[in-house]
């Protein structure tokens, strides 16, 4: 990023537990560049909001360090950390405007009247909410609300803002258009952000990089596309997007490829990502829109199934099959209106190549 | 849809118009809620609303001379009070008349004390008149006969309180509410020496509110940490703060008087430790002192309840936002949580003022001379002294005064930032 004037942040080996028995966050390293736009994903639980809050300085690491721009601040108390911060409800002061709420962090860092209100406008029109200076919080929608928060955060000039869950409480089409918004102000200000969220769509379509979180680690660091191309494990691969398992054992490794034996005897040639030897027990993941319906002998993949059920979308169709036992095996199939026709009930062929099945860590 | 009803009537189905369908059926609606809380409403009228408003009324109702001394009253009319001398026989033949009826009927001796409120001796007078009035010449010229019997029937004095209070209705009550007097020359404050409900309500505004300010300073911070505990440990302490609730009000009051007094517990140990000599042992009970603590105690969950209730709306990423925001812990606090709990403080103060200002127990067990309220001399005047319409006119006046306050407080605090949950 060229314009940036973001702040670098780096998680050393940072533990946290609560109850001094188990760990909600064991063992986190993580670098983050400065300007990047860093998303920790996950279910709840996975420790991802931990993560945020001891960067915020509300709950302290049990163990390791945290650095901002290099300097340790574990031992520095958040109002001294200068971190802009959207909570899931935005917490907007209801006692105050809007004006008030955006001109609050400035004030108590000694800032001049005219200062303050040039800025606190500056901030309101970033968000395109100008005239709404003078409003309460309470007298505006959720989605005007999700910017005061946004512009509250940002105005007093933070290099790193965290955001914790900001739209969950958005519908889903305002959610789409502040996903934009958000991403937006961050590529025409530069600063770092690190984003919260369970919600996958939100995490690939705004982030640099995404950290998806699971039981209290982090399981893949990597962009977007990465990702959902090339997902390092099972959990990633069914975490992010939709995706077919098939569970198999290893009965032959080539390099970089492996041949799988599914648990009704098909054999398939997959990526080999996550298993090491014959004999290991593997899923093979499959994205469902990999998959084909126009079959040719030069395909890597091959496989019979039954179609059972067929549901129309519009822009695609998705097929339940049953292929190699697995009767949740789904295939979308991208409708071009042509004269093709599945039948419930039907035996096809199917297939894919090598590179779309990835041979992954078993799922107990 | 919406454009038929552009230029055509509404109606419905058998063509009647829509809206007035519509209101019939809300006003049934209406009488089937009245109905619904009609019993209640019957139930308070009655034994609520209505004596109160009686009582009330008692502070103004003065028809105990018209209804007892009719002829007398009707005679009076014509007399100048301010001639300086006694009326003549004509009023006495009348007052002969109305007093024979009265005697017999044994009702001469309630007037007495009636008017004795007003001046001391009247009632002896009406005592003593009633035992000679049927021993009267009727041939005689009564004047003097009245005069023989009683010398204060010569007196122009007793005269003019009885023209003055012939009318069935009198600001009497309410003069000396306000610790005034009618005279001659028309309506003058006591003597200095003679006040004592002006005093009275003074203490009773500045204990209250005395009272009230400690609740909030004490209160406040319990209220804080019951909202800020996790659920297990703070309805543990929930009890403690109800426990007071449900002990009886004249235990807590006389345990009090156990630790406040000059051989109770608190002096004991504070000789013990060699704070106070024992002769300088402090004096905490049977004074201002006495009533400020022990109704503090006891007032006190009426401010945690309501402060706890709207504290624990106010949600802690508030103060988390401030503080990212860069505001320090006393700035986060007295910025952005402070302000969201004043409706909390506006309900706990208006509740323990109200309660405080017409409290009468407590007061009357530790408050000693200098302590007790102005509801403790209503209730003298209700149960011992009998003078009802004093006792009404000082209630009427509390009242107003509760409400004059209720509305300054809507003016400077506003009635809408008071939350009770």
């Amino acid at each position: 990023m060229a314009n940036t004037r973001g702040a670098a942040v780096k998680y050393d080996g940072v533990q946290k537990s609560y109850d001094g028995e188990t760990l909600v966050v064991k063992n986190l390293n993580l670098d983050i560049p400065p300007g990047e736009f860093l998303t920790m994903l996950g279910p709840s639980g996975s420790g991802k909001t931990t993560c945020l809050m001891m960067l915020a300085g509300f709950e302290p690491a049990t163990h390791g360090e945290i650095f901002l721009n290099d300097r340790p601040i574990n031992n520095v108390p958040p109002h001294k950390r200068g971190i802009g911060m959207v909570f899931q409800n935005y917490a907007l002061f209801p006692h105050m405007t809007v004006a008030e709420n955006l001109a609050f962090p400035l004030q108590v860092r000694g800032v001049g009247k005219a200062e303050q209100s040039e800025k606190v406008q500056r901030a309101l029109e970033m968000v395109e909410l100008g005239a709404f200076g003078n409003r309460r919080p309470a007298q505006l929608s959720g989605g005007q609300q999700q910017r005061v928060a946004v512009a509250r955060a940002l105005v007093f000039d933070p290099e790193l803002v965290l955001m914790d869950e900001p739209l969950g409480a958005l519908d889903k089409q305002l959610r789409e258009q502040m996903q934009y918004e958000i991403k937006h102000i961050h590529e025409n200000l530069g600063v770092t952000v690190v984003y919260v969220t369970h919600d996958q769509t939100e995490a690939l379509t705004m982030s640099d990089r995404v950290a998806v979180f699971n039981d209290g680690i982090i399981q893949q660091l990597s962009t977007p596309d990465d990702l959902y191309e090339d997902p390092q494990n099972s959990f990633v691969a069914q975490f992010i997007g939709e995706n077919n398992k098939l569970s198999g054992k290893v009965i032959g490794v080539q390099g970089e490829e492996c041949l799988v034996e599914l648990d009704d005897g098909t054999q398939l040639k997959a990526d080999r990502v996550n298993v090491s030897d014959v004999g290991d027990k593997t899923t093979v993941s499959l994205r469902p829109e990999r998959v084909e319906f126009d079959t040719n002998t030069s395909m890597d993949n091959l496989v019979n199934g039954q179609i059972e059920e067929l549901i129309y979308l519009g822009d695609h169709i998705r097929v339940r099959m049953n292929v190699a036992g697995n009767s949740e095996f789904i295939v979308k199939v991208r409708n071009r209106g042509e004269k093709r026709k599945l039948n419930v009930g039907e035996t096809v062929q199917v297939g894919w190549a090598l590179n779309d099945c990835k041979a992954l860590d078993a799922v107990v | 849809m919406s454009d038929t009803t552009a230029g055509q009537v509404l109606t419905t189905k058998d063509g009647k118009p829509l809206k007035a369908a519509l209101a019939r059926a809300l006003r049934r609606e209406k009488l089937r809620s009245l109905a619904l809380i009609a019993p209640l409403l019957i139930f308070v009228l009655l034994t609520f609303v209505a004596p109160i408003l009686d009582m009330l009324f008692r502070s103004v109702e003065n028809s105990i001379v018209e209804d007892t001394l009719p002829r007398t009253v009707v005679a009076l009319r014509v007399w100048d009070p301010k001639s300086g001398e006694v009326p003549d026989e004509e009023v006495f033949a009348a007052l002969y008349g109305d007093l024979l009826v009265a005697v017999e009927e044994k009702k001469h001796t309630r007037l007495g004390s009636r008017l004795n409120y007003e001046e001391s001796g009247i009632s002896s007078l009406f005592r003593k008149t009633g035992r000679r009035v049927n021993r009267m010449d009727e041939a005689a010229p009564f004047k003097e006969q009245f005069i023989d019997a009683d010398d204060k029937w010569g007196d122009v004095g007793t005269w003019q309180v009885l023209r003055q209070f012939a009318p069935p209705y009198t600001d009497g009550y309410f003069l000396s509410a306000f610790d005034a007097q009618r005279t001659s020359d028309g309506i003058e404050m006591k003597p200095e020496d003679e006040r004592i409900y002006m005093l009275l309500f003074g203490r009773t505004l500045f204990l209250s509110i005395v009272i009230t300010v400690s609740c909030l300073l004490l209160g406040y911070p319990i209220a804080f940490l019951l909202a800020a505990l996790p659920l297990r440990t703070s309805n543990l302490l929930m009890i403690l703060v109800l426990l007071p609730f449900w002990t009886s009000l004249l235990v807590r009051t006389s345990a009090w008087k156990v630790l406040l007094q000059q051989q109770g517990v608190i002096n004991d140990f504070l000789v013990w430790t060699g704070l106070i000599s024992d002769a300088s042992r402090l004096v905490m009970i049977n004074n201002q002192t006495g009533t400020i603590i022990a109704m503090t105690h006891i007032l006190l969950p009426f401010m945690i309840l309501p402060l706890y209730s709207v504290m624990k709306t106010i949600s802690p990423t508030y103060v988390r936002a401030a503080k990212s925001l860069g505001a320090n812990d006393w700035t986060a606090f007295w910025r952005v949580y402070f302000p969201q709990s004043v409706p909390g403080i506006g309900a706990g103060a208006v509740l323990v003022f109200i309660l405080s200002i017409g409290y009468y127990i407590t007061p009357e067990l530790v408050g000693g001379t200098s302590g007790i309220f102005i509801s403790n001399r209503i209730a003298y005047h209700i149960s011992s002294s009998l003078n009802w319409g004093l006792a009404a006119a000082l209630g009427t006046l509390l009242l107003v005064a509760v409400m004059v306050l209720f509305v300054v407080y809507d003016k400077i605090v506003g009635i809408d930032n008071v939350k009770l949950g």
